[in-house]
């Protein structure tokens, strides 16, 4: 060790584990339930527990029967063929399947935990059947998880950054914190990691994307710098994954560089038309409804010049998507509102009039549903919701990529142990949580299934870490 | 627009793009229903939120987050200014600015002034002697002054209430024939009496830190309850003495001494408790420029009741005369100060939640 570290008091643990997200404390409150002594060390201040689950809303599990809060089942089967169509088949189905068994009725043991449910309401209503939503959302569930981990007796560091591990012969023997100003030395006989991807650490980003990922934003925790997936990679852990994939979406330009969460998602690009600052469309608009498809377009405006692009929508539209929690740019004419974006007005005209052009609508306009209306003859097409921009007042947005996590991953083993490069496992390391997101999701995303592969690999890790006290 | 307006608005924004807390209370569907928000609506919207703080401590916003998101302090914060402004008369407004020490001093002028006119017109000795029997207490005040001089200030406060009500309505821009709807009555008073919102969706509000409890809709409903049967008690009192003609003070086992001693003992309970609450919670999701406010408001409900049950035990010894009049003393106090204390905050919350009732039933703001 180059640092000087002093011994933690205490200075041996049964299970230590590393982040405070869902998983982490999933783990946490399994592994103290099976009688093991655990310490979580979460990096970030306690106002801001919880890494990127303090953003989340619902959580997609299986389940026999409707309750007061789901409209009907969902089966294993629906559940898996969901996430080979979102991912176009990049999962592991072996891992996939323990997620998705591991999943059933979990809601039931998340609400012994003190979680709370509320019925889906307006604008989540497609969910309504497959996620459960918590009451109030994930901060409200993350307090429910530390006040239910604190009775239990897990005892809780905050500002606790752990950045080394000590590993001899595939054993784990101690980890290394920062806290303060002080430098830790902790023993624990089972460690599971569960401090989330690395896309907060923006310099990882770099190397990964290149510069471009310079104009990223992070949607979630500045705390998730991957350090343990480093530290891993460093000590021979196998990984999963293409590190450019993860979670990402396009959302207001203006939102901040991090923790912007929820609020600044846009929704309108269905009801007008994207653009990059080049003026041209890149994407067809209207492929699928807003849900089904939001999750494709922070790859696409990632890949436009400076990673920005535009969406122009006209007063017909104005109303038909959530509102956005910056106002939206407002023109008078098209030529306007590319002035106020900075961009070609002449260009710009000439894209929306061409779009307008070719849009032939054929059939009553329906927000609701793909209602048909294509254009014709226009590349790329768009091909539901096409009409005309052609009703002043003009608004806009602009959009840049927000990061929510990324997919690179360690790759685990059936029981949540990390493995090596030869497969083989370490003996005492598990993890769980978005460290190990990549082991089911390869590419794509849906709703709620982050907080799945969190409480199902959390508390398989955290009942396995116990078993090694 | 004020500071505190403006603050409303944007933090209003924020909660409308986000939608986590629709669960919670009735201003988040409320606010669902639109998609900009008046400087009106925001005024309706502060006085349907019952400060139960689930959205704050659930609240991805909340400080430190750069967005600085404390949306029960914003509402406290313009529910407050709402109470000056839709005051009548209008110089009721201004006593919201320093409302506890206004409040006391009312309270304890109209406990000096009984005193003093009480102890002038009987002599010390008289007023320090044991009556018993009926109209013992007519004894220190006569009947004809007790009658016309409460009656009047009640019924005047009353009518203050209506029209700070009549004020809301019209400045938060509240249709007149949604007042006249039964059907809204009967959905606001079924909120009312359950307290509907306070229960966070079955869960409990947030008192006195992030964890939910029923503490608070507990000591409520005493507050409200309690405060329910002692009106009753001297509802029925008023048609025993000036109907029937049958003088108080009346037996332990009499109706007005049943609702009153139990309602007083609930009250007590549910204004000590509120008072604990405010005392220990966490302040930060709250506006602290209220405590004066909140706090003189739970300290006069719980005096008229300590009095009053005081009183009950003290009725047949020579210290009646004393504990009648502070007692009579508060209760005008609560009487003249009705329309500018925080009494008010049931009528306005009643009118928010008439309005609720319609729009959550049309499905439209």
């Amino acid at each position: 060790m180059s640092k000087q570290s002093t011994a933690y008091s205490p200075q041996k643990v049964d299970v230590l584990v590393v982040g405070g997200g869902n998983a982490a404390l999933c783990a946490a409150i399994t592994a103290r339930q099976e009688g093991a002594s655990v310490l979580v060390l979460e990096s970030s201040p306690k106002h801001f527990r919880g890494g990127n689950s303090r953003h989340t809303r619902n959580i997609r599990y299986i389940h026999p029967a409707a309750n007061s809060f789901l409209t009907g089942p969902y089966t294993e089967e629906e559940c898996y063929q969901d996430l080979l169509g979102v991912t176009k088949g990049n999962t592991v189905e072996s891992m996939a399947r323990i997620v998705i068994r591991g999943s059933n009725n979990v809601g039931d043991w998340m609400m012994e935990q003190g979680v709370h449910f509320q019925p889906a309401m307006r604008g989540t209503l497609h969910l309504s059947r497959t996620n459960g939503f918590f009451l109030g959302g994930g901060k409200a569930l993350i307090n429910a998880y530390y006040a239910r981990a604190e009775k239990l007796g897990v005892k809780i560091e905050y500002d606790a950054t752990v950045d080394d591990l000590e590993i001899e012969n595939d054993e784990f023997r101690a980890a290394y914190f920062q806290q303060g100003d002080k430098y830790y030395r902790v023993e624990a006989k089972a460690v599971v990691l569960a401090s989330g991807g690395y896309q907060a650490n923006l310099e990882w980003l770099k190397r990964s994307w290149g510069p471009t990922a310079a104009n990223f934003l992070i949607r979630g925790t500045p705390y998730d710098k991957g350090l343990m997936l480093k530290v891993m990679m460093d000590h021979g852990a196998k990984t999963l994954g293409d590190p450019t994939q993860g979670h990402c979406v396009a959302i207001d330009g203006r939102a901040p560089k991090f923790d912007g969460g929820i609020c600044t998602r846009l929704d309108c690009v269905p009801f007008g038309i994207a653009v990059n600052k080049e003026c041209k469309r890149f994407y067809n608009e209207g492929e699928e409804i807003w849900p089904k498809r939001y999750a494709i377009w922070g790859r696409l405006v990632a890949g436009q010049p400076d990673q920005i692009a535009y969406i122009i929508i006209d007063s017909k539209s104005i109303d038909l998507f959530m509102p956005s929690v910056f106002p939206p740019f407002v023109s008078d004419t098209i030529e306007g509102l590319a002035s106020q974006f900075d961009i070609d007005p002449d260009a710009l005209k000439a894209t929306v009039e061409e779009f307008n052009a070719h849009c032939k609508p054929t059939k009553d306009f329906d927000s609701g549903k793909p209602d048909g209306n294509a254009t014709e003859g226009l590349e790329p097409p768009k091909t539901n919701w096409a009409r005309p921009i052609n009703q002043p007042p003009y608004y806009g947005y602009m959009l840049r990529p927000g990061i929510t996590f990324s997919y690179l991953s360690l790759a685990l083993t059936e029981r949540c142990f990390v493995k090596k490069q030869d497969d083989t496992p370490f003996k005492n390391i598990l993890a769980a949580g978005e460290l190990t997101s990549g082991n089911v999701l390869g590419q794509g995303y849906m709703a709620g299934f982050g907080m799945t592969i969190g409480t199902v690999f959390g508390r398989i890790a955290g009942k396995e870490a116990a078993c090694l006290k | 627009m004020s500071e505190i307006m403006n603050e409303a608005h944007r933090v209003t924004t924020i909660c409308n793009a986000c939608r986590y807390c629709e669960g919670f209370c009735a201003v988040f569907p409320a606010m669902e229903l639109r998609r900009t928000f008046t400087d009106e609506e925001l005024k309706y919207f502060s006085n349907l939120c019952h400060n139960c703080r689930g959205c704050y401590y659930c609240c991805q916003y909340a400080p430190p987050h750069e967005f600085q998101l404390n949306y029960p302090k914003a509402m406290a914060e313009l529910r407050k200014e709402t109470y000056s402004e839709f005051a009548w008369p209008g110089f009721m407004g201004k006593i919201f600015k320093n409302n506890g020490m206004a409040v006391f001093g009312i309270t304890l002028a109209a406990i000096i002034v009984l005193l003093a006119a009480a102890i002038g017109a009987n002599g010390v000795q008289a007023f320090f002697t044991a009556y018993t029997g009926p109209e013992s207490f007519y004894n220190i005040i006569p009947y004809s002054v007790m009658l016309v001089v409460f009656t009047l200030i009640f019924l005047f406060s009353l009518f203050c209430l209506g029209k700070g009500m009549a004020a809301m309505w019209k400045i938060t821009g509240s249709k007149p024939e949604v007042f006249f709807s039964l059907k809204n009555h009967i959905q606001a008073v079924k909120d009312v009496l359950v307290l509907r919102y306070l229960d966070g969706n079955g869960e409990g509000c947030n008192y006195p830190d992030d964890r939910f409890s029923f503490i608070r809709r507990k000591f409520h409903h005493a507050t409200f309850y309690g405060f329910a049967g002692c009106f009753v008690a001297t509802l029925i009192a008023f048609f025993y003495d000036h109907v029937m003609g049958w003088p108080a003070p009346y037996d332990f086992a009499s109706l007005p001494v049943f609702f009153g001693t139990v309602g007083g003992i609930a009250l007590c309970i549910g204004t000590g408790g509120l008072a604990y609450l405010k005392f220990v919670m966490d302040p930060e999701p709250y506006d602290a420029s209220t405590t004066s406010m909140d706090n003189a408001f739970t300290s006069l409900l719980f005096l008229v009741s300590l009095s009053g049950l005081l009183l009950l035990f003290m009725r047949s010894t020579s210290l009646m005369g004393l504990m009648l009049c502070i007692h009579l003393g508060l209760v005008l106090g609560l009487f003249l100060t009705m329309p500018c204390s925080k009494f008010v905050h049931m009528v306005y919350r009643y009118a928010a939640l008439v309005r609720n009732a319609q729009e959550q039933r049309d499905g439209k703001a």
